[in-house]
């Protein structure tokens, strides 16, 4: 009911653009991931084969165990929202809700209504004549509503204010809470919706940079802050017998702050705060700015 | 409520405990259910069963099967016990670190935390 999914050195070409470049992760299923990339690097490339909307160029992408292109029983239970609605312009509201109701197993129409009035939504405007955000509104009401084992929501709050996108979020978790099934959350709003995340997955340039439990990764960004000489001669002891990376660094006058990434232990804490630095916690926002920042990277499975 | 600097199942923890401590949560008190923890404060529910496991482990909450989760009898006074010992390393050396810094004889603010009065809230009912 909640499939899980393999990806194997998945590649994905369009002409000579290189858009997967061998990713390779394996999602247990049956819980929320965040998918966080920046712009181009490749998160609705992957959300396509996954989806079964796009043929893999190499590699392989399992759903539930199976090849999800072209196979019938699997893509019935896929649904992925992009940041369009993926009906006919000319259409009614209330037309895409009815193919939805017929096409879906699931569908659970009470719900539908539920969030028609919830977003406000014109049942009889057509969808080219909908606002952005209404637009948007209209792919989340559709992606909840049909109820599948797999679902995707691709930047589906594009235009959405802030109250419509935590409506959204609150939605998102309570039908979760109500109906567990497998949901990816592809996104650039970290702060908003990063608690609602078990996992994440980390992608640039086609390829895998992290894939670890939410918490977990929450858990290994620290900055050292204070004089900058300092500050170089404690992080280069830390990272002497520890897998440290350093993110990035900052400095004013003579102050430097330093982020790493890696495993603090106990020890590395109680020497940063013996010498007088500033050990700092990282936001989850922050690690990814610095995660993507540089192509050459750490490659990183769980 | 939670923020994103910090695991969020440590911050649960931290936060339920405090509610013990103050007494908000009292004894053989039922906590929330991970379910409506995760969707009061819009987080996943693994994360909050997380935070909810670890105060089990530690003994601070119980479990009755079927039922939910209670705070353990004596949680409130040995989490008490641990934050006395932690108070002078985290909230004191502090204060008189940043004394120091401000040039605050010592003696005023041993003056002023003389004459601040007993607060009813701040957890003396024991």
């Amino acid at each position: 009911m909640s499939p899980g999914i393999e990806v194997r050195d998945l590649r994905l070409r369009y002409g000579r653009t290189v858009a997967l470049d061998g990713l390779t992760f394996r999602l247990d299923g049956g819980k929320v991931y965040g998918l966080l990339g920046r712009n181009g690097s490749g998160k609705t490339s992957l959300l396509s084969v996954l989806a079964a909307f796009r043929k893999a160029s190499g590699g392989e992408v399992l759903v539930g165990g199976q090849n999800p292109f072209e196979n019938a029983a699997v893509v019935r239970d896929i649904c992925f929202i992009r940041d369009r609605v993926d009906v006919s312009d000319d259409e009614r509201v209330s037309a895409a809700l009815a193919y939805a109701r017929d096409v879906r197993p699931n569908w659970d129409a009470a719900y539908a209504d539920k969030l028609v009035n919830l977003f406000r939504l014109p049942l009889r405007k057509s969808v080219s004549a909908l606002a952005r955000g209404q637009r948007s509104a209209l792919g989340i009401t559709l992606g909840l509503a049909t109820r599948a084992p797999l679902t995707i929501f691709d930047e589906s709050y594009l235009g959405m204010d802030a109250p419509s996108r935590y409506a959204f979020y609150d939605e998102l978790l309570n039908d979760y809470l109500a109906n567990p099934r497998t949901i990816i959350v592809s996104t650039h709003l970290i702060e908003e919706v990063g608690s609602l995340f078990e996992e994440v997955v980390i992608i640039d340039e086609g390829r895998l940079v992290v894939h670890e439990q939410a918490d977990g990764l929450r858990a290994r960004g620290a900055s050292v802050t204070g004089p900058a000489a300092d500050v170089d001669r404690l992080v280069g002891e830390l990272r002497t017998g520890r897998d440290l990376v350093v993110l990035g660094e900052q400095q004013l006058g003579g102050t430097k702050s330093t982020t790493v990434f890696g495993h603090l232990d106990e020890s590395a804490r109680a020497r940063v705060r013996a010498s007088g630095l500033e050990l700092g916690p990282v936001a989850l926002q922050d690690l990814f700015v610095h995660l993507t920042k540089k192509p050459e990277n750490l490659e990183n499975s769980r | 409520m939670f923020d994103d600097r910090s695991p969020i199942y440590q911050q649960i923890a931290e936060k339920i405990k405090d509610d013990i401590v103050r007494g908000v949560l009292g004894e053989d008190e039922q906590v929330m259910s991970t379910n409506q923890y995760a969707a009061f404060y819009r987080i996943n529910p693994a994360t909050a069963a997380k935070g909810f496991h670890e105060l089990i482990s530690e003994g601070v909450l119980y479990k009755r099967r079927g039922i939910g989760m209670f705070v353990s009898p004596d949680a409130r006074e040995r989490l008490r016990a641990q934050r006395r010992e932690r108070f002078f390393d985290e909230v004191v050396d502090p204060m008189v670190a940043q004394a120091r810094v401000l040039g605050i004889p010592l003696e005023d603010v041993v003056a002023r935390i003389t004459v601040i009065p007993t607060n009813p809230d701040a957890g003396s009912a024991a």
